[in-house]
């Protein structure tokens, strides 16, 4: 039963699994629905286990089941909404005079013809059902007889609830804010024993106790605290300017992650050469050089900017599009030195992965592994500044 | 499994529930599965198992989760600290393991000789394993206790509910296992429902306005926290205990703590105030 489906929400990147279908199909044994309403908040209820695929869902859905709901239960609901008179209340005295101009049994005549000519979602125009538009079906358009399918009236069906993809700020492709992404960083954990010791150790305790001729003797151990140093590089240049918002919202993120043990964090313009700076304004700087010596190898570098400028920039000598910065070592080398210094780092780019092909981008990437600055790609980063090497 | 159980939770009478999520809770009891909640703070998630509980005239086991939860401590306790300390001064027979084990949340709630409703309160409190040591667990509602050699097995499968505010992602495994379900920020429409449940005979004008007020602070994202229902019960409370004319809510905004709950939105709630109204009276 319905085993396209299953393949069509796959395709949209719900990660439905099969022990999740059989509960499904389960649950459709036992007659516990009657109609397509029902089986769309059943199928999601047991099927998406996160209000972020809930747009994949709906998506999904609608695809699959588009032209499922057929023309009679459209045109019931019109009628429905004819024959109660305060619907006809909210029309204007113009609207209503045009309205009992035209003829019911016509109207509704008319529309089941156009219903059934009509063969896809329309938007806009004059003449077919959808929305927009000035055809006297459909909803949100200009003609005042026109009758309001959907919409906001009150009975909500499941393709239109499906339709109406309200949950598409969920989606976890799309948003970021400072709590998801503190979220994402919480991946960011490598547990060690540090601290005073204030944790019982019951095995030992027994142990000790056992030798000690059955008097207690207690035995104490360090808790288990998280031992990830972060080390933060953010591109400020003018290309950067748009995803301002977002870097910002990930450094806020990282900057009150309080479970890190150390967090610094750097600023740069375009590409790292021989300085970077403490401050967006770049008047406090540090040497790349200096840093380098001073921060151990285990701190995990996170380096977020668009990578793409100029090739020379990045591989020429004096390449630095400031020419006070005067860099004898190609930006490429510095990177190259910090990608080699650092045990783990990676580098995330606020832009789509699809407009990754410009060659610096490329290059950059092949020092760094490249993560889309969104909660998917934190994730991902995550999980790779973690694994053991 | 039979049909005659589904239609079984309708919501209870201090408590509103939309369409999708009582079809959730009821495939839920149907097919014996744990139901995950999740949502913003304040859309009544803790709540929907009591009034679960209320409805179907249920027990109701609350397990509160906190950081340093861990799986065991639901299942049973073994207090060997207890049973050594009996065995230094000989007030007991220690050789009776069985009064060293005491049942956690969740052996109580299998233990039941009744149906009861269990909730697992904030499960992502806990660390990232803790969801995934409770996996056979919930699957198969029993576990074995191997100091006394007994297993606990479920007399009747609770219905389980499991609340989560999304700071841990869970793990797959057990996301598998749960029926889901979102709950929305209820639209004005359900939330007049909502508030009319708590103050039956509140004066339409004074909840007309109480409601618009709420939805335009809603709307302000600048807020770190924006009010939820919790806080508009609250709040309202406060309006009717006060007793204020109804046209000065939207123009004032009185008692604006019960909303505002960070320092940092209710100076930014009075500075765009102060800057609307230039003669706006701080005192207040």
């Amino acid at each position: 039963m319905f085993t396209d489906f299953f393949y069509t929400l796959r395709k949209r990147k719900v990660p439905v699994s099969v022990t999740e279908w059989m509960t499904l199909m389960e649950a459709l044994n036992g007659n516990c629905i009657t109609n397509l309403d029902e089986f769309y908040y059943l199928a999601r209820a047991i099927l998406v286990k996160s209000e972020a695929h809930y747009d994949h869902y709906d998506v999904a859905f609608q695809e699959y089941f588009k032209g499922i709901e057929g023309p009679a239960d459209i045109s019931e609901q019109i009628l429905e909404w004819l024959k109660d008179p305060i619907n006809r209340m909210t029309l204007t005295e113009a609207e209503r005079a045009l309205f009992d101009n035209m003829d019911l049994d016509e109207l509704i005549k008319e529309l089941e013809k156009r219903l059934k000519e009509q063969t896809e979602q329309h938007d806009g125009g004059d003449y077919w059902i959808g929305r927009g538009g000035s055809s006297p079906f459909g909803h949100s358009g200009y003609n005042p007889a026109g009758i309001r399918i959907g919409g906001q009236s009150g009975g909500r069906h499941a393709i239109q609830v499906a339709q109406e993809r309200r949950f598409r700020n969920y989606r976890s492709d799309l948003t970021l804010d400072v709590r998801q992404i503190k979220m994402a960083l919480r991946g960011l954990r490598e547990l060690n024993r540090i601290g005073p010791e204030d944790e019982l150790d019951l095995e030992k305790t027994i142990q000790a106790t056992c030798k000690n001729a059955g008097d207690i003797e207690f035995v104490w151990t360090r808790s288990r605290k998280n031992a990830v140093k972060v080390l933060l590089l953010m591109d400020v240049g003018g290309s950067m300017q748009p995803f301002a918002q977002l870097c910002s919202l990930l450094f806020s993120a990282a900057h009150s992650s309080s479970h890190f043990k150390d967090f610094q964090y750097f600023y740069f313009h375009n590409c790292i050469y021989d300085s970077l700076y403490r401050d967006i304004e770049r008047r406090e700087a540090i040497s790349t050089e200096h840093l380098l010596r001073t921060l151990e190898p285990d701190y995990k570098v996170v380096l977020v900017g668009d990578a793409s400028m100029a090739v020379q920039e990045l591989t020429e000598r004096y390449g630095a599009i400031y020419y006070y910065e005067r860099n004898d070592t190609p930006g490429i080398i510095w990177l190259k030195r910090i990608a080699d210094h650092f045990t783990h780092s990676v580098w995330l780019n606020p832009e789509t992965q699809n407009s990754w092909n410009h060659p610096t981008v490329q290059m950059t990437g092949k020092l760094f592994p490249m993560f889309e600055l969104t909660l998917d790609g934190l994730g991902q980063a995550a999980k790779k500044l973690v694994v053991k090497k | 499994m039979s049909n005659d159980g589904f239609d079984r939770f309708k919501g209870s009478s201090d408590y509103v529930t939309s369409r999708p999520l009582r079809s959730a809770v009821n495939v839920s009891i149907t097919l014996q599965r744990p139901l995950l909640i999740r949502g913003e703070p304040g859309t009544g998630k803790t709540l929907l198992a009591h009034s679960i509980a209320k409805g179907l005239k249920k027990k109701l086991i609350i397990w509160n989760i906190k950081s340093t939860t861990k799986a065991q401590e639901g299942l049973y306790v073994y207090d060997t600290v207890q049973r050594l300390n009996d065995s230094r001064f000989g007030d007991r027979d220690v050789s009776d393991i069985k009064q060293y084990i005491k049942l956690g949340k969740l052996g109580q709630a299998f233990a039941s000789p009744e149906q009861i409703v269990l909730l697992i309160d904030e499960v992502d409190k806990a660390d990232i394993e803790f969801p995934n040591d409770l996996l056979n667990e919930l699957d198969e509602m029993s576990f074995y206790i191997p100091e006394t050699n007994e297993t606990i097995s479920a007399i009747h499968r609770p219905i389980a509910v499991i609340t989560s505010n999304a700071e841990k992602e869970l793990p797959d495994a057990f996301l598998r296992r749960c029926i889901f379900h979102y709950i929305e920020f209820p639209d004005a429409k359900l939330m007049e429902e909502i508030v009319k449940v708590h103050f039956p005979d509140i004066k339409n004008n004074l909840l007309q306005e109480a409601l618009r007020t709420f939805y335009s602070l809603r709307q302000i994202d600048q807020f770190r926290k924006k009010p939820s229902t919790s806080e508009l019960i609250d709040w309202i409370r406060a309006l009717i205990a006060g007793g204020l004319a109804e046209e000065k809510i939207s123009s004032e905004i009185p008692f604006i703590g019960t909303l505002l709950k960070k320092e940092p939105d209710y100076n930014y709630f009075v500075k765009t105030r102060m800057s609307r109204s230039g003669d706006y009276d701080t005192r207040r």
